[in-house]
């Protein structure tokens, strides 16, 4: 493996680690909030992203 | 209050991992020596203030919309990442961290692996140490520079990682021994509520929304966040006990 490929494997894994469905699912979040510019998308996007990701956790 | 949950949230969060860090420095330095793994643990600690020196800066002069976004991206990314955990832990669907067991098998691995000096150290026993601190301390760099860069306050979010530093430090020294009687499942919980929380405030405003009560709305943000998990943590402990009496 290239020192290039181990260098971004390791800020993949320290950033988004064995769950790359929450990080998806904030970026998105994030995308839509500035979208709309309303306050509640985020907190209702995370809460269906937390919910996903255990659901994912929990089936695994 | 801000100040009170900045100095809280940088001194639980490197709490935690300082325990964890301890647990790889004793096994490497019952394993392969103390020299080595002392030597290890400081160059990590260097390495990791090279980071900050280095971040810590360039994060200041960021136009600070731009940083909230950036920084609540990150505060969520990792956030979400604890509070999984620990609700997976807390509803029993995953096993609680056990430092006696992490110890013990650190410890083998380390006594059985071949000895190799590089430059008058114990090569094996020095890359554990230094993976340990540098890898559990990396994120606490993260959570103190992004915290204390958005409340425009590094110095206090990095005194409370410091006092838990210290803290963990010189009761593991006295203790001698992995602190397997911190609640670390708790201390998990409190961590990844507070960054999803902060990460949901700065995200939001950094994405361009205004909250209702400006920063007041803080509070509500941290009930919710709070409520949602303690429901999902119902919800999953229902759920196994249906499937362990099925």
């Amino acid at each position: 493996m290239s020192r290039v490929t181990a260098f971004g494997r390791f800020w993949w894994d320290f950033i988004v680690g064995d769950d790359w469905v929450s990080a998806a699912g904030v970026a998105i979040g994030l995308a839509v909030t500035a979208a709309v510019g309303a306050w509640w998308v985020l907190p209702i996007a995370v809460a269906l992203v937390l919910t996903l990701s255990l659901v994912r956790a929990v089936r695994a | 209050m801000k100040d009170v949950i900045l100095v809280l949230s940088s001194f639980l969060a490197s709490a935690v991992e300082m325990v964890e860090a301890l647990t790889i420095v004793l096994a490497a330095g019952v394993a392969r020596g103390w020299r080595s793994s002392l030597i290890g643990a400081g160059a990590a600690a260097a390495a990791l203030a090279v980071v900050v020196a280095v971040l810590g800066p360039a994060l200041t002069v960021i136009p600070i919309d731009a940083l909230r976004l950036v920084v609540g991206a990150l505060l969520l990314v990792f956030g979400l990442q604890w509070l999984r955990k620990a609700i997976l832990r807390a509803s029993g669907y995953k096993a609680l961290h056990d430092e006696d067991e992490i110890y013990a098998r650190e410890l083998s691995e380390a006594q059985s692996a071949p000895h190799e000096e590089r430059a008058g150290v114990d090569w094996y026993g020095f890359t554990l140490s230094f993976k340990g601190v540098f890898l559990e301390g990396l994120e606490v760099a993260f959570i103190v520079l992004t915290f204390g860069s958005t409340n425009g306050n590094i110095p206090l979010a990095a005194l409370g990682a410091a006092v838990a530093i210290v803290l963990v430090a010189a009761v593991g020294v006295l203790v001698h021994a992995p602190l397997t009687r911190v609640p670390e499942n708790t201390l998990k919980f409190t961590v990844g509520i507070m960054l999803t929380t902060f990460g949901i405030f700065w995200g939001a405003e950094g994405a361009g929304a205004h909250w209702p009560g400006e920063d007041a709305a803080i509070f509500g943000v941290l009930a919710f966040v709070i409520g949602w998990s303690a429901l999902m943590v119902t919800l999953l402990k229902r759920r196994r006990l249906q499937i362990v009496t099925a």
